[in-house]
C-alpha cells in the first residue's frame, strides 16, 4: 500500500478532510509552487495543452504514438514491464469488482454496469477494467475536452480535485453513463487520470428511466453535467451536493453510485502511487507510453496475422417509429425515422483501419442520435472482442483506426440541440456489418474459430416509473438487456441468451434482486424460441421476462427497440435474428386469477399460439413495432419484456437435422419452423412429454421424408429464383416509378442529401437520370428541410489539430472518403446546413422541451 | 510457443471435426502464422476441381487461378461467378422475401421485419442452388459487394510469397 490511508471519498466527513491524504496536501504544495512560478502542471514545467499539443505532434510526424518509434522498457526488461502491465491491469480489476458492491442499483450490482481506466495526462488510456468499456474512450474524450478548453487555467487541475461528466458531446454516449475523473500527481506533475463510468437509474429526463424516449432534443434528455469539477482535497462541494440529487426520480440509488466511482478512482489512485513507490517514476512514465505505443502496434500486427488487406462493405438499418406515438415532448417529432449505416472497412497494407460511414442519413428529433466518441468508443469495445482479446487493450488500438463520421448525420450529429438518451439504438445497429467484416478477412485466413455473423440488437428496454412499493417516486431501467442471444459462430451456434456487446460482463440478473428494486413482479422467464436467425449454425437465442404491476400508482411503462427493420444481417446464407414486437395487457383479471389459484399467462412464447390470450381476461395490445413512448400502466396490467437474438450463419438447409430436432427440445425452434425454415420434417411421438415451457411433447426426426423435402427445396430455388440481372432490371423500373413508400424515400433522399457521394453512387448502381430524386410528401420535405437548415452547434470551441479524427481520415496517398462511392470522394464536399437548399428556410424547430 | 498446428487438426477445423474445448483453446490460444497456407492446402484438396485456390472467399467460394493471370471466384460445386473483383452477387440467383407470407416461413407472426420497410434477398448459387448470402436492406437499396480483397498487398507484403497460378501449382 502506499504512505496514505485508505482511500475514502470524505464527502461530509469532517475527519477525512485533510489528515488522511497527506500525499495529496504534499502534492498541492508542490503544484501551487510551480503556479507560482508560472510553470504548468505537465512534464518539465509544460503546460497540460502544449504537453498534449506535443504528443499529438510526435505522433503525426513518427507515425508512432508520443514519437516512441522504440519500446526501450519492453525490449530491455520485457518481464519487469508484463509485470508492470499486469499489476495496473489487476488493480483496475479489482477496483471494479470491489468498488461495485457499494452500489445499490442491480444495473452495477448485477450486470456490473461500471468500468474504470488509467489515461495518461493527455487522456488516452493506458489500461482499463472489465465491464462497459465502451466508455474508457469516451472518458478520454472527456479528459480532451478539458486540456483543449483550458480548464488548467479555469477552473483548475489540482491534486485532490473532482470531475465529472455525461454531457454525450464532450465524452459520452448517452448522459445516463456518468464518469468520474481525478488527477492523480507526483513530484508536482500530472501523471494520470483515474476514471470510472456507472450506468445510472434515472437522470431527470421528460420521462422516467435512464433513457427516455420522448423527446425531441436534448432538453427532454435529462441533466447534463459538461466536464465539471464537483470536489477538491477530495471533498465533494456542497453546491454539487446539493445539485444533482434533485436532478433525478432515484437520488439515493445515484448517491451510491457516486461512491461507487469515487471507491474505484481511489484505489486505482493508490495502485499508481504503489507501482511508482516499487519501480519508481520515470518507468511509469516510460511505461505509460510504451504500453500505448505497443497497443497500437499489438492491433496492427494482429491484424496483419488474421485478415485479408482490402475493403469490406455492408450496411444496416434500424427503424425508431414515432408517428402517432403518444406523450411526445413536441409535434414535429411524430414521425418516422430509419436510420441508414453504410459501413466501410478499409484494410491497409500497415494493418491499420479506415472506417467510414459515409452515406449515414441526417440526424432526428429523437433520441437515438450519435458524437463521434460514442462511435468511436463503441467500435473500440467490438474490436477489444474480438481483434485484441489477448493483447494489450488500451487506446492503442484507436491510434490504428481512422474514421469518418459525416459531420451532420446521426452519427456526429455536432449539434448540441440533438438528443441521445438511448443513442445504442443507432450505434449498436451500425457497427453491426462491422462483425461481418472481420468475420470476412478471418474466413479468408482460415481463422474459422473467430468468426461471427454479428450481436443482437440490445433491446427490449423496460423503463418507466411513478410511485412505487415504496410511496416514493421512483423510477426503473430494467437490465435484462445486459443479457441477448450472441451472433452465429462458423464452428458453433451462438450462445443463448447471454451478453450485450457493450458489456462483454454482461448478464439478465436475478428476477428476485430486480424485483427489490421494481414494483413489478416477474409472472415467467423463458428462453424464446425463433429469436435467434436460422443457418448453419444458428443464432444464439434471447429470452423474455413476463411482468406484472404492483402496489403503485401514476406508474409508466414504455418500450425500447426494433420492431419494422432487423438491425444485424446473417452472414454466409444465415438468417437475420428477429426483430421486436410490444405486447401489454391492461385491465386484467389477474388478481382473481390469482386469488382463485387459476392459469394466468406466463409467457408468449409463439406470439400466434394465442395461449396467452386464453389465460387472460384483459385490454389487450399487440403491436409489430419495438418502440413506445411513456403509457400509464396500473396494478396487475402486463409488460411483456422480450430480449433479443443473435443472426445465423450458414445455408439453414446445411444445418444438421438432429440439430433442429434439440433446437425443438431446448426452445429455440418452434415446431413448425422446421419444416419451413429448415426443410427437416418432424414427428410428434410423445404428447406429454415436456422438455421445456416452449414446447410440449417429443419429437423426432423422419430422416428419409427430410432428405426427400430438401431435394424438393433445392428443385423449388431453382424454380422460384431469378437471375439477379433479370431482377435488377425489374427493380431499376420501380425505383424509377418510386414504387417505394414515404419512410424508405425518405431516407434516401436524407442520404442524398448528406452525400454527393451517396447520390453519384445511388444514381449510377441503378442507372438513373443525372437529376434523380425522390419526391417527398410536403411533411417528409419539411422535416429534413428543417434538419439540414438546424445546422450545426458545435460543442468543442478550440479543438487541438488532432481532435477532430473524423475529418481528413485519409493519408494523402488515398482517398479520404474511401471506396465504395464512384465519384469526386472529397469529404469536403459533404453537405452541410447550407449546400441542399437553394430556397429561404421554412421556420426551423425551436428546442424549449 | 508453437507456430503452427499439425496437419490433422487444421483438417479436423475443415472438415467440422472439432470439439468445443479445442476450438475453445484455439480461439484463445495464439494465432498459428501458417494457418493461411494450411487451410488453403486442406481446402485444395476437398474440392473436385484442379483451379488453384488463391484465397477462400467466402463460405463456398473461392478466389481461383486461372490461365492468363485471371483471378475467378468459384464455387465449390464448380460454379464460377465472375474476377475476383466484381460482385459475384450480379452472376446468382436472387429470391427476395417482401411479403408477410414469404416471412412466416421462417419467423413467428410480428417477429419479423416489416415488408415495406426491409426485404430479404437471398442469393444462390446458380450451380449447386446453395443460399450463400441473405441481405437484409430496405427495398431499393444497391446490391451490396462486400468484400474486395488486395490479393496483391496479401501474399507480396504480408506473407511474403507468390501468387498461386496454374502454372506454378504442383498437383
Amino acid at each position: 500500500m502506499s504512505s496514505e490511508e485508505h482511500p475514502s471519498d470524505g464527502a461530509g466527513d469532517e475527519q477525512h478532510s485533510g489528515e488522511n491524504f497527506p500525499l495529496m496536501q504534499e502534492e498541492q504544495r508542490k503544484v501551487r509552487t510551480k503556479l507560482q512560478k508560472n510553470e504548468g502542471i505537465g512534464w518539465d514545467g509544460q503546460s497540460l495543452r502544449g504537453q498534449f499539443e506535443d504528443i499529438e505532434e510526435k505522433t503525426d510526424q513518427t507515425g508512432h504514438y508520443a514519437g516512441f518509434e522504440k519500446l526501450s522498457l519492453k525490449d530491455e526488461n520485457p518481464i519487469e514491464y508484463e509485470q508492470m502491465f499486469a499489476q495496473l491491469r489487476g488493480e483496475l480489476v479489482n477496483a471494479r469488482e470491489t468498488s461495485k458492491e457499494v452500489a445499490a442499483t442491480p444495473i452495477v450490482e448485477q450486470e456490473g454496469e461500471l468500468c474504470y481506466g488509467l489515461f495518461t495526462p493527455e487522456g488516452d488510456s493506458i489500461a482499463i477494467s472489465t465491464g462497459i468499456i465502451v466508455h474508457i474512450h469516451t472518458m478520454s474524450e472527456a479528459i480532451k475536452y478539458m486540456i483543449n478548453h483550458d480548464y488548467e487555467e479555469s477552473p483548475g487541475i489540482e491534486p485532490g480535485d473532482i470531475f465529472v461528466n455525461n454531457d454525450t458531446h464532450v465524452g459520452n454516449v448517452h448522459p445516463c453513463d456518468i464518469a468520474t475523473l481525478i488527477p492523480i500527481f507526483h513530484d508536482g506533475e500530472l501523471i494520470a487520470w483515474a476514471g470510472g463510468v456507472n450506468h445510472v437509474i434515472d437522470t431527470g429526463a421528460v420521462g422516467p428511466g435512464s433513457m427516455n424516449v420522448s423527446q425531441a432534443s436534448r432538453f427532454g434528455d435529462g441533466a447534463h453535467y459538461t466536464a465539471r469539477k464537483i470536489g477538491e482535497d477530495f471533498e465533494i462541494y456542497n453546491s454539487w451536493k446539493n445539485d444533482f440529487p434533485d436532478k433525478t426520480r432515484t437520488p439515493d440509488f445515484l448517491k451510491l453510485d457516486e461512491r461507487t466511482r469515487m471507491t474505484g478512482c481511489l484505489m486505482i489512485r493508490n495502485a499508481v502511487n504503489d507501482l511508482i513507490d516499487d519501480y519508481g517514476i520515470e518507468k511509469f512514465k516510460q511505461l505509460s507510453r510504451e504500453a500505448i505505443e505497443d497497443g497500437r502496434r499489438g492491433f496492427r500486427s494482429r491484424i496483419q496475422k488474421t485478415m485479408l488487406p482490402g475493403t469490406y462493405r455492408g450496411a444496416s438499418f434500424v427503424d425508431a417509429l414515432y408517428e402517432g406515438q403518444d406523450n411526445l415532448s413536441r409535434p414535429y417529432a411524430s414521425e418516422n425515422h430509419l436510420m441508414h449505416a453504410p459501413s466501410e472497412l478499409h484494410v491497409r497494407e500497415d494493418g491499420s483501419f479506415q472506417v467510414s460511414f459515409e452515406g449515414a442519413n441526417k440526424w432526428g428529433w429523437h433520441p437515438y442520435n450519435c458524437t463521434p466518441a460514442a462511435i468511436q468508443g463503441g467500435i473500440w469495445v467490438m474490436l477489444t472482442q474480438t481483434v485484441i482479446p489477448n493483447k494489450l487493450v488500451n487506446d492503442g488500438a484507436y491510434y490504428s483506426c481512422d474514421f469518418h463520421l459525416p459531420e451532420g448525420s446521426w452519427a456526429n450529429t455536432q449539434n448540441t440541440e440533438t438528443a441521445h438518451a438511448y443513442a445504442w439504438h443507432f450505434l449498436v445497429s451500425a457497427w453491426a456489418p462491422l462483425w461481418q467484416h472481420l468475420s470476412r478477412g478471418y474466413f479468408s485466413r482460415g481463422f474459422r474459430e473467430e468468426i461471427n455473423s454479428g450481436n443482437a440488437n440490445t433491446s427490449n428496454w423496460l423503463q418507466g416509473g411513478g410511485i412505487d412499493q415504496f410511496g416514493k417516486l421512483h423510477a426503473v431501467n430494467s437490465f435484462e438487456a445486459a443479457c441477448e442471444g450472441t451472433g452465429a459462430r462458423y464452428v458453433e451456434d451462438g450462445e443463448p441468451h447471454a451478453a450485450a456487446i457493450w458489456n462483454p460482463e454482461g448478464d439478465s440478473g436475478d428476477a428476485e434482486v430486480w424485483e427489490m428494486t421494481e414494483p413489478l413482479p416477474f409472472l415467467g422467464r423463458n428462453v424464446k424460441p425463433n429469436t435467434g436467425g436460422a443457418g448453419r449454425r444458428t443464432g444464439g437465442a434471447g429470452f423474455e421476462s413476463m411482468r406484472t404491476v404492483k402496489d403503485v400508482s401514476r406508474w409508466l411503462l414504455y418500450e425500447m427497440g426494433n420492431g419494422y427493420m432487423s438491425s444485424d444481417s446473417g452472414l454466409f446464407g444465415g438468417y437475420p435474428a428477429a426483430s421486436g414486437y410490444i405486447l401489454n395487457a391492461k385491465d386484467t383479471d389477474l388478481k382473481e386469477r390469482f386469488e382463485n389459484g387459476e392459469d394466468y399467462p406466463q409467457s408468449d412464447l409463439d406470439p400466434e399460439s394465442g395461449e396467452f390470450e386464453s389465460n387472460v381476461e384483459a385490454d389487450i395490445t399487440r403491436r409489430p413495432e419495438g418502440i413506445s413512448t411513456p403509457k400509464e400502466f396500473d396494478e396487475y396490467d402486463m409488460y411483456l419484456n422480450y430480449l433479443r437474438g443473435g443472426s445465423g450463419l450458414g445455408d439453414p438447409l446445411e444445418r444438421e437435422p438432429e440439430k433442429v430436432v434439440e433446437d425443438i427440445h431446448d426452445g429455440y425452434v418452434l415446431p413448425r419452423h422446421a419444416e419451413d425454415a429448415y426443410a427437416v420434417v418432424v414427428n410428434q411421438v410423445d404428447t406429454e412429454a415436456k422438455h421445456n415451457s416452449a414446447v410440449q411433447g417429443e419429437w423426432e426426426l423422419d430422416e428419409e421424408a427430410t432428405e426427400k423435402l430438401r431435394a424438393e427445396r433445392m428443385k423449388e430455388r431453382a424454380e422460384k429464383a431469378k437471375p439477379v440481372s433479370e431482377w435488377l432490371e425489374n427493380e431499376r423500373v420501380r425505383i424509377q416509378e418510386e414504387d417505394l413508400i414515404e419512410d424508405v424515400k425518405k431516407t434516401y433522399e436524407s442520404s442524398m442529401r448528406m452525400s454527393k457521394q451517396f447520390t453519384d453512387f445511388y444514381r449510377t448502381f441503378w442507372d438513373l437520370s443525372d437529376d434523380f430524386r425522390f419526391s417527398l410528401s410536403e411533411d417528409a420535405e419539411k422535416s429534413l428541410e428543417n434538419r439540414f437548415k438546424t445546422g450545426m452547434k458545435k460543442k468543442w470551441k478550440n479543438p487541438t489539430k488532432s481532435h477532430e479524427t473524423w475529418l481528413g481520415v485519409g493519408r494523402d496517398d488515398e482517398p479520404e472518403v474511401p471506396y465504395t462511392w464512384t465519384s469526386e470522394r472529397s469529404i469536403q464536399d459533404l453537405s452541410g446546413p447550407s449546400l441542399s437548399f437553394d430556397q429561404a428556410p421554412r421556420a426551423q424547430a425551436t428546442d424549449d422541451d | 510457443m508453437p507456430e503452427s498446428y499439425p496437419r490433422e487438426i487444421i483438417e479436423d477445423l475443415v472438415d467440422d471435426n472439432l470439439e468445443w474445448d479445442q476450438l475453445h483453446n484455439m480461439m484463445s490460444d495464439f494465432k498459428d502464422a501458417d494457418r493461411f497456407q494450411q487451410v488453403r492446402d486442406v481446402l485444395q484438396e476437398r474440392v473436385d476441381w484442379d483451379d488453384p485456390i488463391v484465397i477462400p472467399y467466402a463460405d463456398h467460394l473461392y478466389v481461383v487461378a486461372k490461365p492468363g493471370d485471371q483471378w475467378i471466384i468459384k464455387c465449390d460445386c464448380g460454379h464460377e461467378f465472375c474476377e475476383h473483383d466484381e460482385n459475384w452477387k450480379h452472376d446468382a440467383l436472387i429470391n427476395v422475401r417482401d411479403t408477410e407470407q414469404e416471412y412466416l416461413e421462417i419467423y413467428p407472426e410480428d417477429m419479423h421485419p416489416h415488408p415495406d420497410y426491409m426485404e430479404l434477398r437471398e442469393y444462390f448459387c446458380p450451380g449447386c442452388k446453395t443460399l450463400l448470402e441473405v441481405n437484409n436492406v430496405m427495398p431499393g437499396y444497391p446490391i451490396i459487394h462486400e468484400f474486395e480483397p488486395d490479393i496483391e498487398t496479401f501474399y507480396t507484403d504480408w506473407i511474403d510469397e507468390p501468387i498461386p497460378s496454374p502454372d506454378s501449382q504442383s498437383v
